[in-house]
């Protein structure tokens, strides 16, 4: 029975990608490249969730001083960081088949650059540090800090900067076009899918960094 | 609390005065990139947005050279441990927040006319650009100071000091250097004010921030 739902997942998943490729192409004037609309806009929305649930379980950190909540910290980045190179990834080879180069700064391609140095700064701060608990404590703090400059990031920066190229309209378009029932249903049903399976793997991360503790503590 | 928070600052100013290490390695560092700068430019005629982002990448590296000195010298003369039992966390972030400060106003105000001087290419309003200017160094004291405390208190301070900064920097870089450029293309105050609201409220949050995180990164 516990595998019953991942059953489903599997199911799903294998459904929608089947469907996000027989259907008629999601947006017809970007034309069949459109089609990565249905895996790269999910993979940065599980990219930005991760990153809150990570600095969630860093408070919680600071004031439970729980060591697992620590743990739960690194797993959600770790994984949030995999899903922001994955985004990063498509966008890139959507932007070279529709604007004709791997990069071009606009701003929503410089904020995802940015949660990813953030996310590697992350990393390296906790690899500067051996004692466990000053460790926990110092990453964060840190993760809360930059969690706090995303708004900034997403929000006001593309509004005061005027965009970095004139094709910057298609993302827009992109992003709130009027969607057709079908294309709809296939993108949240994507969205749903991409989410889960993120639980899932989180789960199972916290499962493990759970049982290596429990076993040290055994030891000890 | 400010009483206590200018005396630790007296007190590092004093002790700054004794070895002048931060003052002297962040103008070093300053005046050479500057000279590289002016020197390879030679005679050409910057355009408003390439002075306006030298500038800015002058002023980064200098304060990335030294701001972190600030708590770096507590951790390694091993003072910081009186410090912690002397007063609580926040007059100490204070003091320092006002030290770096301080240091980045005394940078600017020997960098920025030799800046102009070199490149020659200033014109627009001076009020307006002191002003940028004076929000800039409160911007960027205000995200710095705490990663400073973090960065002391682990095994390879010089090195993180950027990579944990810079992230958190970039959008407000990114705003200052636009900010900048706008001004050399002689914009008055009304086409500013997005960058304005920006700037101002930038350092709004992170000083908020800093102030409720600070204890858990200077306490064990």
């Amino acid at each position: 029975m516990r595998s019953a739902w991942q059953w489903i997942l599997a199911l799903a998943m294998s459904t929608m990608i089947v469907f996000s490729f027989i259907t008629d192409a999601p947006q017809q004037n970007i034309g069949e490249s459109s089609r990565i609309f249905y895996y790269h806009i999910p993979q940065a929305w599980i990219c930005v969730i991760a990153f809150i649930i990570s600095a969630i379980y860093s408070a919680k950190f600071l004031k439970s001083k729980n060591l697992l909540d620590d743990d739960r910290a690194v797993n959600a980045a770790r994984l949030g960081f995999m899903f922001c190179i994955l985004a990063t990834v498509t966008g890139s080879i959507f932007a070279k088949v529709t604007w004709g180069s791997f990069w071009n700064w606009d701003p929503r391609e410089t904020s995802i650059f940015i949660l990813l140095l953030i996310y590697a700064a992350y990393f390296a701060l906790r690899g500067a540090m051996d004692e466990e608990h000053k460790r926990a404590q110092l990453a964060s703090v840190y993760s809360i800090m930059a969690s706090i400059t995303v708004p900034f990031l997403v929000f006001v920066v593309p509004r005061i900067t005027p965009s970095l190229h004139p094709e910057d309209s298609i993302i827009d378009e992109n992003m709130k076009f009027t969607m057709s029932p079908e294309v709809r249903m296939i993108f949240f049903s994507s969205l749903i899918i991409f989410t889960v399976i993120f639980i899932w793997m989180f789960k199972l991360d916290n499962r493990i960094s759970f049982l290596e503790r429990f076993q040290k503590e055994k030891e000890a | 609390m400010l009483s206590k928070a200018i005396s630790i600052f007296l007190k590092d100013f004093r002790q700054e005065f004794r070895t002048r290490y931060a003052i002297n390695s962040i103008m070093l560092f300053g005046i050479t990139t500057l000279t590289v700068v002016s020197f390879s430019l030679g005679e050409s005629n910057l355009p408003p947005k390439l002075s306006a982002t030298l500038y800015w990448i002058i002023i980064f590296f200098s304060a990335m050279s030294s701001l972190a000195h600030v708590f770096v010298r507590e951790e390694e003369s091993g003072t910081a441990m009186a410090l912690r039992l002397h007063t609580e966390a926040e007059p100490v972030f204070f003091g320092k927040f006002l030290f770096n400060f301080t240091v980045l106003f005394v940078l600017m105000l020997i960098i920025t006319p030799l800046f102009l001087l070199f490149t020659d290419t200033y014109q627009g309003d001076m009020l307006l650009f002191s002003f940028i200017l004076f929000l800039g160094i409160i911007d960027l004291c205000s995200a710095t100071t705490i990663i400073a405390a973090i960065v002391a208190r682990t095994s390879t301070k010089g090195a993180l000091f950027a990579i944990l900064s810079f992230p958190i920097m970039l959008p407000l870089l990114l705003v200052l250097v636009r900010a900048t450029e706008k001004v050399f293309l002689e914009s008055t105050f009304s086409q500013l004010s997005p960058d304005f609201i920006f700037l101002v409220s930038f350092p709004i949050v992170m000083l908020t921030a800093s102030f409720m995180l600070f204890k858990f990164v200077w306490f064990d």
